[in-house]
């Protein structure tokens, strides 16, 4: 219990990460989108877990809602619209597959040797989005989230939003028959 | 009037152009024959006109020519004739008209028109009518350019025109294999007599620096001493340009040696032999030798051996003439005799005789071979006069002007042979030349001889040719029979305008002899005519008539009663004497073996000599250094300059081929791609750190 | 647990994400990876953010879910297109370049 309570978010964190990496391997590994489809759903939920870990609970729940609802439906709804015997690659990875992997690995290992090596600097944060600052004068994270995005990123989030119609509309002409 | 004598010559070519290039293919029969003798005719018309132009004009009255000259051709300059004395050698092309050359352009007009017609009706149905009148036109442009020249240059290039025209129309039916052979050998027999006639004209050239008859003559009479003096191979300038002359009469006009080409010029259509090879370009080697007879008067040596060569070359032929079978031989025999007999007159010093005789044979030569022709085409094609007999009835208008010509040549008064012939041996015997007339006199009995054997033969006794000819015998249409009809008129009155004194009793109508006057250089000692008495006179003609007769009956008795039985009974009689005369004497197997065997093996020599040496050594020895120069720069270009553009070629191909794979179309390679360069950049950042 | 295992963790999803989008022949699972890739960034725009007390970091996590978000509707039209057109989904039926 102790060391639970010692190292609860350590053992948390590896949980979830070990989903997070499972769900990932299961995507990038498995034949059947199908299954990759709901290995991703397991890395949705993990990458939201951890986000809430990090004290991120808008962000994390905007994960849950947009990726663990509104994508994966979209992913799951195309595999079904398509025909799935037909979707049995008779290979399912390219001939590059090794070298991706030995590319793959040398760009881990140099972000975690980078990471090791990397310096410890105290930040200067910006009075507006310094969360120390809006925290106090706030009810919690979503609101303090809303704060900078509603006064520092108005322009981009209205941008965002057009972008999303814009998708939208590009999404439905190019699903529709013909 | 004489000014239209420009048009004499130009009509004809006009109408060779015409048919020959212009419009050749182009227009119908109707329309060839209409160009053709259209030409002829006008030009005839212009002929005429000119010719009596010149005789009511006072030039002819003072005894002068007409010359016409059109423009200056060749205006040489000064040129040096040795011993510092220069001449300004300059050579119009110009137009002479004096009598002689008016009898002969009357002669030719006059002949030439009516077998341009008769040709109309014989060539009618033949292939390449166009082409045939279109030399024919040619040939009369060609000899009017020979007869009306002012000077020898003018005369030459008509001389090789009819030379070029003979050719073309001997070898008319280049189809068959014998015409263009017999085409061949005139051109080159010719062209013997060619060389040294030029040769002649080199020699007047250096020597009188001009070419014109007019001043030649008046050169050499101005000052004989230099003619008679000695030029070249131990002969007088006189004696060597008249020999070179002679020798190329001798070509044109078929004497011995050179008379071969002659008889096998019968290959052509007969109209051609009847127009070129009996009455027009045969005879201008004589016109030649009478036009320069002030040379040969002054060349007694060269005017003798002329005799002796026109006297021995009308006797052979005359022998071969009478056993020959095929008609056009006979013929062409008789013309080459009678031209014999020409020669012999101008030999002997009787130049109007010679001009006189020309004249007469042109109509009774051409009348005998137009009646061949009119025979030959009723017998559709059959030359051979044993397969003929008894064709008198069928062909009733041949048969009387055939019979008028025959006469006319055997020489029986009133006809126009008699009195040409007889003038020809009292030329003879007046100058002398007592073995030079009895060769013509035996002659003269042949010729009668030979020419009633080819009438009783042709047209005497039962018919010996096939069943289909004898149902094809018919008379020749109009358009033939009446030139046959006018040159019977002529062969009867020719011989009228030159009837003898002594024949008038006194009253001088030699019209000929007068009108000729002032061309023939009188010389004192050729007095020969005038010297014999009269009773020597009709003595000699009563002789030469008397053989004539003979001559006929000879030929009455052997062929006139047994018809071709004759011939075998000759040949039964004297076999060796019938083989030679068949053969022709072997002349032309003896030139076979000798000259033409000769060239041919010189030819051959050459040849491997062009083969191995200039062909192999020099040429192939150019070639092959060349050909390895070549390789070597083959070489440097295939492997430098072409190894370079093929290694920039390679290289861009390679590396293409390298990239190529770069731009897969697949995406995750593309994605690949990327992160490669992604984790390169972040290896060059932590190097670069 | 410090941010470093947050960013270890994603870099390896990005690793793994991209090793997805450079290997696998389904474009549905190129589709995924891609998401993969992007919650990869999530991850660590989130954990800088918690590093930096600095709430910039979210906001960015969620712009780039709405954008992920457009992404695979445009992605998802697109392989629907493609399998119209050539009756598949693997991405080397789709290398030529005219239609």
């Amino acid at each position: 219990m102790s060391f639970l309570v010692a190292h609860g978010s350590a053992l948390l964190f590896y949980l979830f990460a070990g989903l997070v990496l499972a769900g990932a391997v299961g995507v990038v590994t498995l034949r059947n989108p199908m299954y990759g489809a709901l290995s991703l759903l397991g890395a949705f939920l993990g990458v939201a877990a951890l986000f809430l870990l990090r004290h991120a609970e808008f962000v994390g729940l905007v994960q849950i809602f947009v990726y663990g609802g509104g994508v994966m439906v979209l992913f799951l709804f195309v595999i079904m619209l398509v025909n799935l015997h037909r979707l049995q690659e008779s290979r399912m990875f390219a001939s590059t597959a090794p070298l991706a992997a030995v590319v793959g690995a040398l760009l881990v290992g140099l972000i975690v040797w980078a990471l090791a090596q990397a310096p410890r600097a105290v930040p200067t944060v910006a009075a507006s989005t310094s969360l120390r600052s809006i925290a106090g004068a706030t009810a919690g994270n979503s609101e303090a989230v809303a704060w900078v995005l509603f006064k520092d990123y108005l322009v981009p989030f209205e941008i965002a939003s057009v972008f999303l119609l814009v998708a939208m509309i590009g999404a439905v002409v190019l699903g529709r028959k013909g | 009037m004489e000014k239209l004598l420009w048009l004499v010559p130009l009509l004809p070519f006009l109408g060779a152009l015409t048919n020959g290039v212009l419009l050749k293919g182009r227009i119908s029969q109707r329309g060839v024959t209409a160009v053709a003798c259209g030409s002829v005719g006008l030009s005839l018309l212009a002929a005429l006109a000119s010719i009596g132009g010149y005789l009511t004009n006072g030039a002819f009255a003072g005894g002068k020519p007409f010359e016409l000259v059109l423009w200056s051709w060749v205006p040489a300059g000064l040129v040096s004739l040795g011993g510092g004395v220069l001449a300004d050698l300059q050579i119009p092309f110009a137009f002479l008209l004096d009598p002689l050359s008016s009898v002969m352009l009357f002669v030719v007009t006059f002949v030439g028109f009516l077998i341009h017609v008769y040709s109309v009706g014989y060539m009618g149905h033949e292939e390449g009518y166009q082409r045939y009148f279109a030399y024919l036109n040619l040939f009369m442009g060609a000899m009017l350019l020979l007869v009306l020249g002012n000077n020898f240059l003018v005369t030459f290039v008509g001389w090789e025109g009819v030379g070029l025209c003979s050719y073309l129309l001997i070898g008319f039916y280049y189809d068959q294999e014998f015409p263009p052979y017999a085409g061949r050998k005139a051109f080159i027999v010719n062209r013997v007599g060619d060389f040294a006639f030029l040769t002649g004209l080199f020699a007047l050239v250096s020597q009188y620096g001009t070419l014109e008859y007019r001043k030649v003559i008046e050169a050499v009479a101005a000052n004989p001493e230099k003619a008679t003096s000695p030029y070249l191979l131990g002969l007088s300038l006189a004696s060597f340009v008249a020999l070179c002359l002679f020798v190329g009469a001798m070509g044109k006009s078929a004497q011995i040696p050179l008379y071969v080409w002659l008889p096998d010029a019968m290959a052509g259509p007969t109209p051609v032999s009847a127009l070129i090879h009996a009455a027009t370009m045969v005879t201008a080697g004589v016109y030649i030798v009478v036009r320069m007879n002030v040379l040969y008067q002054l060349a007694p040596g060269v005017s003798l051996f002329v005799a002796g060569i026109g006297a021995a070359t009308a006797l052979m032929a005359a022998t071969i003439g009478l056993a020959q079978n095929d008609i056009k031989k006979v013929l062409a025999y008789s013309t080459v005799s009678q031209l014999g007999y020409m020669f012999l007159a101008a030999g002997v010093g009787a130049y109007t005789a010679a001009i006189f005789h020309l004249g007469t044979h042109a109509f009774f030569k051409a009348l005998l071979f137009l009646g061949s022709g009119s025979v030959i085409h009723a017998m559709s094609g059959e030359q051979n006069m044993q397969k003929m007999g008894g064709l008198a009835k069928h062909l009733p208008v041949t048969y009387r002007t055939f019979l008028i010509a025959t006469v006319a040549i055997a020489g029986i008064p009133p006809l126009a042979g008699f009195f040409s012939k007889d003038e020809i041996l009292a030329g003879a015997f007046g100058g002398g030349h007592y073995l030079l007339w009895t060769v013509g006199l035996l002659t003269a009995g042949l010729t009668a001889c030979y020419m009633f054997r080819a009438v009783y033969l042709t047209f005497h006794g039962e018919f010996r040719g096939t069943h289909e000819q004898a149902h094809h015998l018919h008379e020749s249409p109009k358009v033939m029979t009446v030139p046959l009809m006018i040159l019977a008129v002529g062969a009867v009155v020719a011989g009228w305008v030159g009837i003898p004194a002594v024949m008038t009793f006194g009253k001088d109508v030699n019209w000929l002899h007068h009108f000729l006057g002032p061309v023939i250089a009188e010389v004192p000692e050729h007095g020969g005519e005038h010297a014999m008495s009269h009773a020597l006179k009709w003595v000699l003609i009563a002789v030469s008539v008397a053989v004539a007769v003979v001559g006929i009956g000879i030929a009455r008795r052997l062929w006139g009663t047994r018809g071709v039985a004759a011939d075998d009974a000759f040949k039964a009689a004297f076999p060796a004497v019938q083989r030679t005369l068949e053969n022709k004497y072997w002349v032309d197997e003896l030139y076979d073996a000798t000259i033409v065997r000769a060239t041919w093996a010189t030819a051959a020599g050459l040849h491997r000599f062009d083969a191995s040496f200039i062909d192999g050594l020099l040429v192939n020895g150019a070639r092959h250094v060349t050909v390895a120069v070549s390789m070597v720069s083959g070489f440097f270009d295939k492997y430098v300059v072409d190894g370079l553009v093929n290694l920039v070629g390679w290289l861009s191909r390679q590396g293409s081929r390298a990239l190529r794979s770069a731009q897969s179309g697949l995406l995750s390679q593309y994605a690949l791609a990327l992160t490669v360069g992604v984790v390169a950049l972040v290896c060059l950042y932590i190097v670069m750190r | 647990m410090g941010s470093s295992h947050y960013l270890a963790l994603s870099a390896i999803l990005f690793a793994l994400g991209l090793f997805g989008i450079a290997t696998r022949r389904n474009l549905i699972t190129v589709l995924m990876s891609i998401e993969l890739v992007l919650n990869s960034v999530n991850l660590n725009l989130v954990a800088f953010s918690f590093e930096r007390s600095d709430l910039t970091g979210q906001v960015f996590a969620v712009f780039t879910i709405a954008v992920a978000a457009g992404e695979a509707a445009v992605g998802l039209g697109l392989l629907l297109a493609l399998y119209r057109l050539r009756s598949t989904t693997e991405l080397d039926r789709a290398r030529e370049l005219e239609g």
